[in-house]
């Protein structure tokens, strides 16, 4: 094989060892008698969808938010309010999170694409608080106290997001399903335009692209996905509340993205594996796993800039070259 | 090649599973899972439930209802969603037999449906609101401390005995604080002049102090547990308001754990409980003595509500002869378990909630140059129930 | 609302305000002079606030215990850029995001590991009381310190940024961080200057504070936003910018708390207006800073060149 060839072999064989072990994933745990986990793993998968949203708009679009954690619970939100209402069809709830989640992101995108550099982190971060806010605001869904809700989403032929397995695998379709498109996109003529305005907006603007309109829509895409992604986590917890908006969720997601490998169509899921698995693992054995969390992402921005996946990269071509 | 691979992550994922996994479950234990606020302002209260929990395990030679007892404690951080995952853990991974221990309202019923979701009992040593004393009460959940409106209802009557005409209220925003002032509300007489509902965890309250300065109330009522109450108090008393208004408190705001750091300003102070350490039925003069023999201080009302936790689980196991596989057994044993409370009479309502006397106490000196409650003989409300058990449709 | 109603808030607006004041400023410079994003300012706050309780109980005198305490988080400032900061000079603006979200991590188990998750901070006893300002105003005498020594430190930073050789050098370094590298001046140990002194207004912040809130861990995440609000809205490396904008925003969230709550609840249940009137007035904070960028985007008072 030529070394080219030898390099993708590899990287299909990777992705299809993870996509067996994350099929198989509810009947391994019960196996192993460790039922518990699933609902962590199905955490892992929805932290993976945001985290994914985020690369989006950051890896691709080149937007630092640090306001995207909102758009999550804007998502969370419109479900778990239906939820409370009463309101359990699925299709509804799709529906509403995505347009009520796009024309949130349009409105919050179109006044801070206006701005640049530090300016649009502190502008992003600036909607991201007053919808923080607003949810604390709201007494009768909760407030600060958060919303419960005791039933869950019903989808097409009879799934029901109450049954953890059933969401485990939901969760794991929309991921799917994402990355594809992402796989699409990045490629098409539209997905090549993005890459180059976020390598010299520029040279882009000169060439005549509509850089503000191109930012807007991967803006609005971005913060769709954090939508969905925010329906399913309340109908994992069964709980939101206003923290799931707070600035430091919005960190956490831009930590995982950045672990897992900016701009790299793997980064947000590899980012929440890790971040999340580390929490757990780190957690049985000291209180302090965030001090070592913080070590580790100190060293992955300062010595490792692409991120974990671009470590896997690296490792690739070394062990392809040999 | 890729067989190789696949090979190490099968051993990779056998390792990690055989790491992971819990040991098999002993049949012959009683498990209780605790969860509370163990840090931050507010932490006196949970470590006294825990503490108070675990010294009647301790004296009952670490058994409770004659099984050994492995009582498994974590701290939610007063953070709702970490108590969630804390209950998930307990329920699903430690297949505990009971759960206990929150302090706050809206932590509690945030945490609750994992347990109930897996039909596992909780014992409420503290947190008892009112939704769920009525129609929303569930025959998993048992209170052993008090309706949460309870103390508020007994200072309302309190304040009419004393003639006073006009009161200024004010309470944390969540489930508990509502109930604290609409129980007062339900028995005053007199004039609300002010209802003012603060964020939970709320630590500077001058903006309030400017609202209540500009009330000109007769009486200051306020339901402000831990941190928030050694602040407010002290606050207050900076804010010179202490001088022309009467503050009331429900012992949450004049128990030890307030009296200790904000010291003679609370001199004086009545406040209403169902539990004053003074108390001199055996059950309790073996419970302070004991307690602070073993923590070297005064326990508290959080403490003996921990203690009488773990002496109803204590009871209901003997009862139950060990054998915990049946819910339902297990519901009616708790309902009708008899044990020496620490607080005197004791029994369960319908709705599983206390039946029970409320005392008023005043902050006087210790005879060793410190504070502490005295009570007053005669309860100023007695067998006292709530006002939702109507509603509530168990019998 | 009477008279002494509304000064007693404004008292409290300007409280409020010059504390968040101390954070901004020490934000501004760093952000002005060495163009870098710095989450981990409200962990200097917390680390200051630790420090000086620590301090307090070990010496048994709040005076000491916070003087003590400013010390010791501008050496600590001081050896955290020499060491670790520095490197990030360089480097883009969301690499500055991460590498100081970690700081906040390992601080707050940093400091949890070593002092515990929270430590008692109780102001000096002779300020336990009120004073008399007007007859039927009795404002804490604490309060009174804590605007005294904002003020104090205000007028101080003036000075010292206009009128020293120093506050030059600072100056300089914010609005031409190249030209002035290239006219001779010491950009290093400037930049270790600059961040030990906003560790240090940290600390008196944390320390001053301390006794009204909690000295406890996490407890600079949400102020640190708000300092940051205020550097945008006062214009990026501007130490007047910060006081200006701080004293708004101070006395928005304060008044706008009670004007709103007293507004809601004409027509909303007690509960909800309560919820209601707080968050409207932090919104409304958030509304003004978006609309100066939108409308001034350099802030108030921009210092940059």
């Amino acid at each position: 094989m030529a070394p080219g060839e030898r390099g993708d072999a590899l990287a299909r064989g990777a992705v299809a060892m993870t996509a067996i072990v994350a099929l198989a994933l509810p009947w391994l745990l019960q196996a192993l008698a460790l039922d518990f986990y699933l609902s962590f793993a199905s955490r892992i998968v929805v932290y993976a969808i945001a985290a994914t949203s985020l690369n989006l708009v950051l890896g691709y679009g080149g937007m630092v938010s640090l306001g995207h954690a909102a758009f999550v619970g804007v998502g969370s939100y419109v479900t778990g309010i239906l939820l409370a209402e009463g309101v359990t069809q699925g299709g509804v709830h799709l529906v509403a999170t995505v347009a009520i989640t796009a024309a949130t992101a349009l409105v919050i995108g179109a006044i801070s694409l206006r701005t640049r550099g530090v300016y649009f982190i502190m502008i992003t971060l600036a909607f991201a608080q007053m919808l923080f806010y607003l949810a604390n605001s709201v007494k009768g869904y909760g407030g600060d106290e958060g919303l419960t809700v005791r039933v869950r989403s019903l989808l097409a032929f009879g799934l029901d997001l109450r049954n953890g397995t059933t969401l485990y695998y939901v969760a794991l379709a929309v991921l799917a399903a994402s990355l594809y498109a992402m796989t699409r996109f990045v490629p098409s003529r539209l997905g090549r335009a993005v890459l180059a305005l976020r390598d010299d907006e520029v040279r882009a603007e000169a060439l005549g692209f509509p850089t503000y309109r191109m930012k807007l829509t991967i803006f609005v895409a971005g913060g769709a996905l954090a939508g969905i992604a925010g329906a399913l986590s309340v109908n994992l917890q069964g709980y939101v509340s206003p923290n799931v908006l707070h600035w430091t969720q919005s960190g956490t997601l831009l930590v995982m993205v950045i672990l897992g490998g900016v701009g790299s169509i793997w980064g947000g899921s590899i980012g929440a594996l890790v971040l999340l698995l580390l929490e757990e693992v780190l957690a049985a054995y000291t209180e302090y796993w965030q001090f070592w969390t913080g070590w580790v992402l100190l060293a992955v921005v300062l010595f490792a800039r692409r991120g974990l996946a671009g470590l896997l990269f690296d490792l690739r071509t070394r062990l392809v070259s040999r | 090649m890729l067989i190789d691979l696949l090979m190490k992550q099968a051993a990779l994922v056998a390792a990690a599973a055989a790491v992971a996994a819990t040991p098999a479950l002993a049949a012959d234990r009683v498990k209780v899972g605790f969860v509370s606020t163990l840090s931050g302002p507010s932490s006196a209260l949970g470590v006294d439930i825990r503490d108070g929990f675990q010294l009647a395990v301790k004296l009952n030679g670490g058994k409770l209802g004659g099984l050994p007892a492995e009582v498994i404690v974590s701290d939610d951080q007063f953070k709702p969603d970490v108590a969630r995952q804390l209950f998930e853990k307990n329920v699903k991974r430690d297949k505990v037999d009971f759960m206990t221990g929150v302090v706050f309202s809206n932590i509690m019923l945030a945490a609750l449906p994992e347990a109930f979701d897996h039909k596992v009992i909780y014992i409420s040593a503290n947190a008892a609101p009112s939704p769920m004393a009525g129609k929303d009460c569930n025959p998993l959940f048992f209170a052993v401390s008090w309706p949460n409106d309870a103390y508020h209802e007994a200072a309302g009557e309190f304040a009419n005995q004393r003639g006073w005409k006009s009161v200024y209220l004010l309470a944390p925003n969540y489930q508990a604080g509502k109930d604290s002032l609409a129980g007062f509300k339900r028995t005053f007489k007199g004039q609300v002049l002010g209802e003012n509902y603060t964020k939970l965890g709320q630590l500077d309250y001058a903006a309030e102090l400017a609202e209540i300065r500009a009330a000109k109330p007769q009486v200051m009522y306020i339901f402000l547990p831990g941190g928030m109450g050694i602040n407010f108090i002290k606050q207050f008393v900076g804010a010179g308001l202490g001088k022309d208004i009467t503050l009331l408190l429900p012992g949450f705001s004049a128990d030890q754990d307030v009296i200790n750091p904000v010291g003679t300003p609370m001199a004086g102070l009545f406040n209403t409980a169902h539990w004053s350490p003074d108390f001199t039925n055996p059950a309790n003069q073996k419970f302070v003595a004991e307690f602070q023999k073993e923590y070297k201080r005064v326990p508290t009302l959080y403490a003996s509500q921990g203690y009488d936790a773990a002496q109803l689980i204590n009871a209901a196991v003997r009862d139950l002869k060990g054998k915990l596989d049946d819910v339902e057994a297990t519901r009616k044993a708790l309902k009708s378990a008899k044990f020496d409370s620490v607080r005197g009479a004791f029994r369960f309502n319908t709705n599983q909630y206390p039946i029970q006397n409320y005392y008023v106490r005043t902050v006087g000196s210790d005879g060793k140059g410190g504070l502490i409650n005295k009570s007053f003989n005669e309860p100023i409300l007695k067998d006292h129930g709530d006002a939702y058990v109507q509603q509530c449709p168990m019998k | 609302m009477t008279g002494i109603f509304v000064l007693e808030q404004v008292l409290n607006g300007l409280q409020f305000g010059l504390m968040l004041f101390l954070l901004a400023a020490g934000l501004t410079l760093i952000f002005g002079v060495m163009d870098m994003i710095n989450l981990a300012h409200g962990s200097l706050y917390m680390v200051g606030a630790f420090l000086c309780a620590w301090l307090a109980s070990k010496t048994g005198s709040f005076v000491y215990g916070v003087l003590g305490g400013v010390v010791l988080t501008a050496v600590f400032g001081a050896v955290l850029e020499v060491s670790l900061l520095r490197s990030l000079y360089a480097r883009d603006h969301l690499s500055q995001v991460l590498a100081t979200f970690a700081l906040i991590l390992i601080l707050n188990d940093g400091v949890k590991m070593i002092f515990g998750a929270d430590l008692p901070l109780a102001a000096p006893a002779a300020l336990d009381g009120p004073v008399e300002l007007l007859p039927g105003l009795m404002y804490p005498a604490y309060r009174l310190l804590i605007l005294a020594v904002g003020f104090g430190l205000a007028l101080l930073l003036y000075v010292l940024v206009q009128k020293t050789r120093l506050g030059a050098l600072v100056r300089a370094g914010a609005s031409n961080r190249t030209m002035s590298s290239a006219m001779g001046i010491n950009v290093a140990r400037l930049f270790t200057g600059v961040f030990a002194i906003g560790a240090a207004l940290c600390a008196v912040a944390g320390g001053l504070l301390g006794p009204l809130l909690a000295v406890q861990v996490g407890m600079g995440e949400n102020i640190l936003i708000l300092a940051f609000v205020i550097v945008v809205i006062g214009g990026i490396g501007s130490i007047r910018g910060a006081l200006i904008g701080a004293i708004l925003v101070g006395a928005i969230d304060t008044l706008g708390r009670t004007l709103l709550q007293h507004m809601f609840r004409e027509f909303l249940p007690p509960q909800w207006a309560s919820a209601a009137g707080p968050a409207f007035a932090s919104i409304a904070v958030y509304v003004f800073m978006a609309v100066v960028l939108v409308l001034k985007p350099q802030g108030l008072f921009p210092v940059r060149s």
